[in-house]
């Protein structure tokens, strides 16, 4: 049968409007990965193509970003150089034909691995209360119930970063500020309001006779909550995991403000690299692409459940 | 399987009162039915028997020990939710095996018991689905599975058919019924349907805003109800209540209702003037020309075999069961009759049954 006498159906929408909606649906894709896609060409340019005028979109790529973000780099004159051996791999190779010699790693790793600690910590901890929270106000009757709800969603009206001086202060005096326990913390604190009321939402929907079910089975409260009620919740654990790790992984006010030596993560980092030695745009760019990639493998590796998690809900089975 | 027993049972959610004082045994063995409209109390008074909820007063014997405050887990019940709660994230063994599980017993065994039940609820082939994909009896019957695998002192079941449409449940009826014989079970079930209830029961509880207004036979539930509220809801059409005052003497065989006098089951208690009503059920009412009570034919429902005619007389509007055979003309002058000894006398103030020959008293609120 073709096309055009196939039955028009009322709901379905038109191949017409379908093929519409998609192109709409690739161009904003195209729009939001040219940031993207331009950290990543940068990353591999040197650093005179990095700042060219017109930009290149063709150029030679060399890993010099890489090896700046990752190393830290001295000075030296051409016969000092000289008397030096053959250069150690390949980032020794690139500084020397810059009059240059590796001193040694960069800081970039070991920030990287505090926002790992951190954002990782913050998101597993603020699920985790969230979790067990937003079960009881789902599942019992808590006095004053709506009042502490509002409460905990009031939390996040202002600003975080509104009450930056008093945490500062607190933080320096309970000696928290630059460790990471303290970024935990805090960045626990404030997902937490999130998670419950995100998870209380997905718990809410789960019928309460599951667990009923489990423990005139013979099962504890608890072990219901384990076996049947998390499995059920997996979809709203995820999604609401993602979210907080976003938050965690990107926080840059309170990292400037809190860490500096020890704690510091990478985004507070990742801009000092343009004091060090000039504008190294190819190093920043080096250091931005590597931190997107535990974000974007997280998500990846839950997307299933964060498509279902952010449309739960809104359409009643 | 084992006698359940409740005494006094109270439960208050904060200023409702949900259940009061609501009394009544279920022998082993038995089959019980709690019915009545929703609200009225009959899923608190299951849950409470479950231990998913506490009562406020009151206690809960099951085999004579008592389990009042007992955690559910604690009291070797299977409950059947009207909703069938399968875990979604497990196959149709794992749900039926899952209260097994719970009380260590070994895979072998585990699995044995398991096909066993499955077996006996015909749904072996099935073992291995996804409990999602299934039809709402074989759902139903996964659910039942869960609960016999375990061979629980008792069976609770909350409006188990609800959720079926009418074909399966009248077949899920008879199944049920005939799962509770081969087990010799002992059975409380949940339902607003009274049809269900009729068909399924060895008694049958009535429950109305929190009290329970009579437990007994479904036939006497039908012929001796102990409340107007009784009378009222089970039946369908329900009982005529033809409403007149007056007075009442031990061994009085009529009672005068307004200008005639009408002959009644042998009265066993004594009554002051006051207001009271006369029932009688729609297949009691006779048409005859010399009939007690006068009217006008207002309209006929047929049903087949029979018709259910509305009478419009000056104690409102009756209804009589009569054979579809004769011919009623809207607006035909009619004499109505009752059969004196299927008669229901109430006390209107407090709705309950007067005692007579008929009906002798028993549990009342």
């Amino acid at each position: 049968m073709s096309a055009s006498n196939a039955a028009h159906s009322v709901v379905e929408p038109s191949t017409g409007s379908r093929r519409f909606a998609g192109l709409l649906v690739i161009l904003y894709a195209i729009i939001t990965m040219v940031p993207l896609a331009w950290i990543v060409l940068t990353s591999f340019k040197s650093p005179d193509d990095a700042i060219s005028y017109p930009p290149k979109v063709l150029f030679k790529p060399s890993l010099e970003g890489y090896c700046n973000v990752f190393t830290t780099r001295s000075r030296q004159t051409q016969e000092f150089i000289q008397t030096l051996g053959a250069p150690r791999g390949l980032c020794d190779n690139i500084a020397r034909s810059r009059n240059m010699v590796v001193a040694g790693p960069s800081n970039y790793v070991p920030r990287f691995i505090n926002s790992l600690i951190i954002a990782f910590g913050s998101t597993a901890l603020a699920v985790a209360l969230g979790t067990l929270s937003a079960y009881g106000f789902s599942r019992f009757r808590v006095p004053l119930k709506d009042d502490l709800l509002f409460f905990i969603l009031s939390t996040r009206m202002m600003p975080p970063i509104a009450v930056a001086i008093p945490i500062y202060l607190m933080y320096r005096t309970v000696g928290l500020s630059d460790t990471r326990l303290g970024m935990i913390l805090l960045y626990t604190s404030v997902n937490v309001s999130l998670a419950v009321w995100l998870l209380k939402g997905f718990i809410d929907e789960i019928p309460r006779e599951y667990e009923e079910a489990a423990m005139i089975d013979g099962y504890t409260r608890f072990q219901a909550f384990v076996k049947v009620v998390l499995p059920q919740a997996t979809t709203g654990i995820a999604a609401t995991a993602i979210f907080c790790l976003i938050f965690a992984w990107n926080e840059y006010a309170f990292a400037v403000l809190l860490t500096s030596g020890n704690a510091q993560t990478a985004p507070p980092f990742i801009p000092i690299i343009i004091g060090e030695g000039g504008q190294d745009w190819p190093a920043v760019a080096a250091g931005t692409t590597f931190f997107l990639v535990p974000i974007v493998v997280f998500t990846v590796l839950l997307r299933k459940h964060l498509l279902r998690g952010i449309t739960f809900g809104a359409v009643r089975k | 399987m084992a006698q359940i027993r409740v005494e006094a049972l109270d439960k208050a959610f904060g200023t409702f009162h949900a259940v009061k004082a609501a009394s009544f045994t279920v022998e082993d063995g038995q089959f019980l039915c709690l019915l009545g409209p929703s609200g009225c109390g009959k899923t608190t008074t299951l849950r409470m028997i479950a231990g998913l909820e506490l009562p406020t007063a009151g206690t809960i014997r099951l085999g004579g020990e008592d389990v009042t405050m007992n955690r559910a887990s604690a009291r070797d019940i299977a409950f059947v939710f009207q909703l069938f709660a399968l875990y979604p994230h497990m196959n149709v063994r794992r749900n039926i095996g899952f209260p097994l599980k719970c009380e260590g017993i070994g895979a072998a065994e585990r699995d044995r018991r398991v096909v066993e039940a499955a077996r006996i609820l015909r749904i072996s082939h099935l073992l291995d689905r996804s409990v999602s994909g299934l039809a709402g009896g074989d759902r139903q019957r996964v659910a039942l599975g869960r609960a016999i695998v375990r061979k629980p002192k008792c069976f609770l079941m909350d409006e188990p058919l609800g959720a079926l449409d009418t074909e399966m449940r009248e077949a899920m009826i008879h199944e049920l019924r005939a799962l509770h014989d081969r087990l010799g079970a002992t059975t409380v079930y949940v339902t607003h349907d009274q049809l269900e209830a009729m068909a399924m029961a060895d008694m049958i509880a009535v429950m109305n805003n929190g009290v329970v207004e009579q437990v007994a036979s479904p036939r006497d539930i039908y012929d001796r109800p102990a409340s107007l509220f009784v009378a009222d809801f089970i039946g369908s059409p329900p009982m005529n209540f033809l409403p007149f005052h007056g007075s009442l003497q031990t061994g009085a065989q009529a009672v005068w209702l307004g200008e005639r006098e009408v002959a009644i089951p042998v009265a066993r208690e004594a009554l002051a003037e006051s207001d009271l009503v006369l029932g009688v059920r729609p297949e009691h009412v006779r048409f005859t020309d010399r009939g007690m009570v006068r009217g006008e034919v207002y309209g006929s429902e047929y049903l087949g075999t029979t018709q259910i005619v509305t009478v419009t007389t000056r104690y409102g509007a009756l209804k009589a069961r009569s054979p579809s055979s004769i011919y009623f003309r809207t607006g035909e002058s009619v004499g109505l009759d009752f059969r004196p000894d299927t008669l229901s006398i109430f006390d209107k103030a407090s709705g309950r049954a007067i005692r007579t020959a008929l009906y002798e008293g028993g549990a009342h609120g």
